[in-house]
């Protein structure tokens, strides 16, 4: 289970424990390992390696997303516009703000529900498919369905604030009721799978533990504070960080509910590089803002790999 | 390793009768505590569903009812018109076709190349497998979805852009997937392997008859979430499907959003048609795709 759940950084140390024979490996079979190997490897290095490469050239050049060919050379000159230009730093505070605003509700607020439900006997399946089927709604769905809530006066979202003496903001038309309709439709749709993520481990504590602790006569609330929630530190960990880096991606309900309105002021950076990309053009000045997003978001994940390995030997 | 999937399955089963008697008759503020939990979290779970309802109803009721009474979910007319006007005017069809072909295509592709590099890196020794190891170690921490820019003028050099490969071809070398059958190739006994080679037989038959029949629950792991993401993809092949009848469901379903601000109805039955299918796939594999979801953490 903990192999898989995050392969990343054990199983390197554990590649060489089959055909660990050192030294020449035998012809037949190392022809045989590359032939297996071959097919991942081109589609990884050309679509995966390759667009890494292709991005770091092309943010040299002055490319236009027009015409084929990748244009003259233009130095750092790209780099220097992308890091003075207001708007970049606009979308890139916007798609941290989503992140800000994201991030706590959705580690927080499935943690909570995940042991609340792991307590219930009967009903599992329903709470599970509750929170879970959003998931599997492509973003275009929930977008056309969630707009259709907030639409002014006859939306149901818009009519439910009604109801307990609040006026709903105007979610298409003022920035702080753009950022809240885009909130709780991000909530809403990817609340289960960390949902999941988090009784998948609860279900992994041991019940004997549960047991001893009501006969030593610990209350629920006790259980939950000092069993359940220290043995579950490493999947919050996890969550955290998933949750992160899948928000500071957004990109899907911010474009299709709101266009990154009003007025740009929701405009998360991935829209950003698609504007200058294929709206205005401009190949090897966006290509420079991806190297700039893309170091962003490989330092997030390098930082978290290395506070984890520390904490893994501190462990150990 | 190779029950991982299969094993919390049946800790599901049995955490649903025994954890139902933790507190006991003894302890009354536990059951306080369970009967509290199980009222809020059966609340929250119908909140939950009320988006989906909503949609539902509101594609059955004609669009001159619900501007008179916008949020009473009970219709004197309850019809199926906005359905086939929402199947006749716009290529939801065609739409689907893209979708299950590309995502079909893609999950096939995805679980024969990653296994079989997964089952080189396993059990085949080969030069260079270190550093083709860490290249692939690395690839997890690489964004893909950062890169659609590049990825765009790689794909309009090589000629590819519009078709369904522009979209299959970018999502097969997955590293999670391949790293979930590596742990499940790896805890393949070394024996069983070592005998099948000494009674000659290739290591296409190995992979093919002993690896990836005992690979099963990594293979339906891979597959569903592939099928899933695949599906539900937006950027990227928003960018590369220009033409109408060539767009997937969720780029086709995007272009109703902010359309027409009256028809209530029909909209919404564009909205249930676009979910009914992975709904289906779900309510139907609702276990494994949670099992899923837990062993990989594929976002």
């Amino acid at each position: 289970m903990t192999a898989t759940a995050l392969p990343a950084p054990r199983t390197g140390v554990e590649v060489d424990d089959r055909a660990a024979t050192a030294g020449k490996p035998p012809r037949p079979e190392n022809r045989a390992g590359w032939l297996f190997a071959a097919p991942f490897l081109v589609l990884y290095v050309a679509f995966l390696i390759g667009p890494v490469l292709v991005g770091l050239v092309i943010s040299l050049f002055n490319t236009t997303t027009v015409k084929s060919g990748i244009g003259s050379w233009v130095g750092f000159s790209n780099y220097a516009d992308v890091l003075t230009n207001a708007d970049f730093w606009a979308s890139m505070w916007h798609s941290a703000l989503f992140t800000l605003l994201t991030t706590p509700i959705l580690v927080l607020l499935p943690l909570l529900f995940a042991i609340l439900v792991s307590r219930l006997g009967r009903g599992q399946w329903f709470y599970r498919l509750a929170f879970f089927a959003p998931y599997v709604v492509p973003s275009a769905a929930v977008a056309l369905i969630f707009a259709f809530m907030y639409t002014p006066q006859t939306g149901l979202i818009t009519n439910a604030f009604g109801w307990f003496g609040l006026t709903a903001p105007d979610f298409f038309g003022s920035t702080s009721g753009a950022w809240f309709a885009v909130v709780l439709l991000t909530v809403w749709w990817t609340f289960g799978f960390n949902f999941i993520l988090y009784t998948a481990a609860i279900q992994e504590i041991s019940e004997e533990i549960y047991e001893a602790a009501t006969l030593d006569g610990a209350g629920p609330w006790q259980q939950i504070r000092t069993i359940t929630a220290p043995l579950l530190r490493p999947t919050i960990g996890l969550v955290l960080i998933l949750q992160v880096l899948a928000s500071l991606k957004v990109f899907d309900q911010i474009y299709i509910l709101l266009a990154g309105g009003p007025n740009y002021t929701t405009r998360p950076v991935i829209q950003y590089i698609f504007d200058s990309g294929f709206s205005a053009y401009r190949g090897g000045y966006a290509a420079a803002a991806t190297m700039v997003y893309f170091a962003v978001l490989v330092l997030v994940s390098v930082a978290w790999f290395l506070v984890r390995r520390r904490n893994n030997s501190a462990n150990a | 390793m190779a029950t991982a999937v299969a094993a919390p399955v049946v800790e599901t089963d049995r955490s649903g009768t025994k954890r139902s008697s933790r507190g006991g008759e003894q302890d009354r503020s536990g059951k306080l505590f369970n009967r509290l939990a199980a009222t809020c979290v059966t609340l929250f779970a119908l909140i939950w569903l009320v988006p989906f309802l909503w949609a539902l109803i509101t594609s059955l009721r004609p669009n001159e009812e619900i501007a008179e009474n916008p949020t009473t979910p009970w219709s004197n007319n309850w019809n199926l018109d906005a359905y086939s006007y929402a199947w006749n005017t716009s290529p939801l069809g065609w739409w689907y076709v893209n979708s299950f072909i590309i995502s079909s295509l893609t999950v096939v592709f995805t679980v024969v190349v990653c296994s079989m590099a997964a089952f080189a890196l396993v059990n085949l020794n080969f030069r260079g497998k270190y550093f083709v190891f860490g290249l692939i170690l690395a690839g997890l921490m690489v964004p893909v979805e950062a890169l659609v820019l590049p990825q765009f003028l790689e794909f309009r050099a090589i000629g590819l852009l519009g078709t369904y490969w522009a979209v299959i071809l970018p999502s097969v070398a997955l590293p999670v997937a391949l790293f979930v059958f590596h742990s499940f190739i790896k805890a393949i006994p070394v024996a069983l392997i070592e005998a099948a080679r000494l009674d000659g037989a290739s290591w296409w038959r190995i992979y093919s008859q002993i690896a990836m029949p005992l690979s099963r629950p990594a293979i339906s792991a891979v597959a569903i979430l592939t099928f899933i993401t695949s599906w539900n993809a937006f950027l990227w092949p928003l960018l590369v499907l220009t033409q109408t009848k060539s767009q997937t469901i969720p780029v086709g379903l995007s272009s109703l959003v902010g359309g027409s601000a009256i028809q209530y109805s029909e909209t919404m039955a564009s909205a249930v048609l676009g979910i009914l299918p992975l709904l289906a796939v779900f309510l139907v594999l609702q276990r494994q795709i949670a099992q899923g979801v837990a062993n990989t953490g594929i976002k």
